[in-house]
């Protein structure tokens, strides 16, 4: 990360400096006190060519809470950088105010009572009132969506990501790459895809059985004169961190290779501005960015980092939009004989309470949400407690999760998925099972129960910290560590894999784990084929109705150090 | 640490830590294929590419390929394989390109590594980490 000084000076190309980022405009409205949709829309048109940036949206149809992590450790070059910096220290860097409404927006600090400030945030009626704004103030704007789209949602999940699909398509998205997508099945794919008014890029998908190209690389647009090319890289570790069985045809993986060829191919074809429609997750990005050569705008996806400002990596701007339909980025850039020579930037905070929703999309939206009204609005029970997940480590939404897991499936311990995605819920609100649903919807939900050895608890704690804490960006996956329930731990993020855990402790006794002693341990998630059980909305909403008030008490059984 | 190979195979398997020892042993006999197909040179890294995977999506079939123009022979190991060799392509004079592409199976995490023997006599290596893991948990 260069500091902000530094950034506002820095040089794209040699022959015109400018680069600016909305940052300035949101000061000015914490200055203000005042939220509007004119503000928050306020952008002096700059260069010839606008990108428009959505990514992560995980089926989230209408407004949501999301608290943004609190916990967040970059290892290795990327310590202390963005997105790895968090609360306070982001507020700091990026020179906010405390409790303003992009602190509120972007860090996790007083989430609760900054909520009832500024409300919900997100929602694709409000996404499409800025996408129109945009697109009527440039016409030659091309909208994007990094992926995780399709999945995320009870309706997501009952119509197979079909609401979505349509939703998508009305809003006009013009490119799009993958991951969730992936877990409905390659049939569903293929059959969503053959029905998409635009193309679903991945030159990192591959024929399993051939290893050749699969899905289209990359697509040329041309916009006010400028020829563009937008390649999209899916997200690389699909076989690995989701079922492979479910689409064993295709293999995926990084192949920077293969990207630094796809970027020669769309230079030698006269493409003036190359973009990266990615889901590679922003650690891996940046060091792509730096290996590969010839990428103007990398648009970032997977790890749901929302940062106000774009890193620079070389001569590479990285571009992350946050997820869960929170923000949207607008990029304008200034291309002239073949070079980008300058941007300008701001990642546009989605306040639900502050933009009018667009009624035709209003509609669109209500009408795919209409058939399960009544199913997503039952009430299973209220929390005292906020309810989040995002975090290097269990959060309280985990927290209950692992414990209906241990009660319902009467196991000593619970292990339950880090994945970034799952929005909040408010102390004081009732859980709706559509709450339920956006916390662990997937096709794959079963929650197994087996037996596993103190060892192999062990490795798969290794085996996932190695995928969160390696080094290299390369080796890591993107997701958070694994939650655990009814299980201690220490773990030393700065070690390599097989040194890391230490102390893992049964809390129910206090004793320590026994490496060749056999423990009860419940899950979900599996990418196992034929994982039997029942599915976790199921088990989370029967032990929500047993408890009635869900209160989560503060949890201290993994300790950190190293970071 | 370093154990001999009598006194890692001594400690046995009886515990987690023991089951990581064994490395040294393998990494040896890694060297001694390269010494054997070296004859003791010196191994430059200019010259060769190896294109492998980071995290391999299944550990039996990892698809590995290696290019070295004007090549004469070009070694594969798996280092960390109970034998580490997996193949010695060799290009005649005839030969269009210097390139192989082949899938190996990998016990468990290690480092591939390629040996090519340059037109001019001389040689070069490259290595690349391949990721074994148990999976699951993605973002």
């Amino acid at each position: 990360m260069i500091s902000r000084r530094e950034f506002l000076q820095a040089s794209v190309a040699a022959s015109a400096i400018l680069g600016a980022s909305g940052i300035g405009n949101w000061s000015r409205l914490a200055a203000q006190q005042v939220l509007t949709q004119d503000q928050l829309l306020q952008f002096d048109d700059f260069g010839n060519v606008t990108l428009i940036h959505i990514t992560d949206i995980h089926a989230q149809l209408k407004p949501i809470w999301f608290r943004e992590p609190e916990i967040n450790i970059g290892v290795g070059e990327a310590r202390g950088k963005p997105p790895h910096v968090t609360g306070a220290d982001f507020v700091k860097m990026f020179n906010l105010q405390p409790a303003s409404p992009e602190a509120y927006a972007l860090t996790y600090e007083d989430f609760a009572a900054l909520g009832k400030t500024y409300g919900k945030m997100g929602g694709l009626d409000r996404v499409a009132t800025v996408v129109k704004a945009i697109r009527a103030a440039r016409p030659d704007s091309i909208l994007l969506d990094g992926g995780d789209t399709w999945h995320g949602s009870m309706t997501s999940l009952l119509t197979k990501g079909q609401d979505m699909v349509n939703v998508m398509n009305k809003l006009g998205v013009e490119a799009m790459t993958s991951h969730w997508e992936w877990t409905y099945g390659t049939q569903r794919v293929k059959e969503i895809v053959d029905t998409l008014p635009f193309p679903f890029l991945g030159a990192n998908i591959f024929d399993a059985e051939w290893d050749e190209p699969a899905f289209d690389p990359y697509k040329m647009f041309e916009k006010g004169g400028v020829k563009v090319a937008v390649i999209g890289q899916a997200f690389p570790y699909m076989p690995i961190a989701n079922p492979k069985w479910m689409f064993p045809e295709y293999s995926f993986g990084i192949r920077q290779e293969r990207m630094q060829e796809m970027v020669d191919e769309v230079r030698a074809k006269g493409a003036e501005l190359v973009v990266c429609l990615s889901h590679n997750g922003f650690d891996v990005d940046r060091k792509m960015a730096a290996q590969v050569q010839g990428i103007d705008v990398i648009l970032t996806g997977h790890t749901h980092d929302a940062i106000p400002e774009p890193v620079l990596v070389g001569q590479t701007i990285l571009i992350a939009s946050g997820s869960n339909g929170k923000f949207v980025s607008r990029v304008d850039l200034d291309v002239r004989d073949g070079k980008m020579m300058g941007f300008r930037h701001k990642l546009i905070p989605i306040f639900s309470d502050v933009i009018t929703p667009d009624a035709e999309m209003a509609a669109v939206i209500d009408g795919e949400r209409e058939p399960f009204k009544a199913q997503l609005e039952e009430e299973i029970g209220t929390t005292e407690s906020l309810l989040y997940r995002r975090g290097n480590f269990n959060g309280t939404w985990d927290d209950l999760i692992c414990d209906a897991v241990r009660s319902e499936r009467d196991a000593q311990i619970a292990m339950s998925p880090g994945v970034r995605w799952g929005p909040s819920v408010m102390p004081g609100e009732a859980i709706t099972r559509e709450d339920i649903h956006n916390a662990t919807s997937m096709t794959y939900g079963q929650v197994y129960r087996t037996e596993m050895t103190g060892e192999t608890i062990n490795t798969i704690l290794e085996d996932v910290a190695d995928n969160l804490f390696n080094t290299d960006p390369y080796y890591q996956q993107g997701g958070d560590m694994v939650r655990v329930g009814g299980l201690g731990y220490h773990i030393d993020v700065s070690q390599k894999i097989g040194a890391r855990i230490s102390n893992m402790t049964l809390l129910a006794t206090g004793e320590a784990i026994d490496a060749s002693k056999s423990y009860t341990v419940a899950g979900w998630a599996s990418v196992n084929e034929g994982t039997e059980g029942p599915q976790i909305w199921d088990v989370l909403e029967s032990h929500i109705r047993k408890i009635g008030t869900v209160k989560i008490e503060p949890n201290t059984s993994v300790v950190v150090t190293g970071a | 640490m370093k154990l001999s190979r009598r006194e890692a195979i001594a400690l046995g398997f009886g515990s987690v830590a023991a089951t990581l020892l064994p490395m040294p042993v393998l990494a040896d006999a890694a060297e001694d294929a390269i010494s054997a197909f070296t004859g003791g040179a010196a191994v430059g890294t200019a010259g060769v590419t190896l294109t492998a995977p980071e995290i391999a999506e299944n550990g039996n079939t990892v698809p590995v390929s290696v290019n070295a123009p004007g090549a004469s022979a070009i070694m594969l190991l798996a280092t960390g394989n109970p034998t580490p060799a997996v193949a010695t392509f060799k290009f005649g004079p005839a030969a269009g390109s210097q390139n192989a592409a082949t899938r190996i199976r990998l016990a468990k995490t290690q480092k591939v590594v390629a040996i090519a023997k340059l037109a001019d006599g001389t040689f070069a290596q490259a290595e690349s980490t391949v990721k074994v893991t148990i999976g699951g948990c993605g973002g």
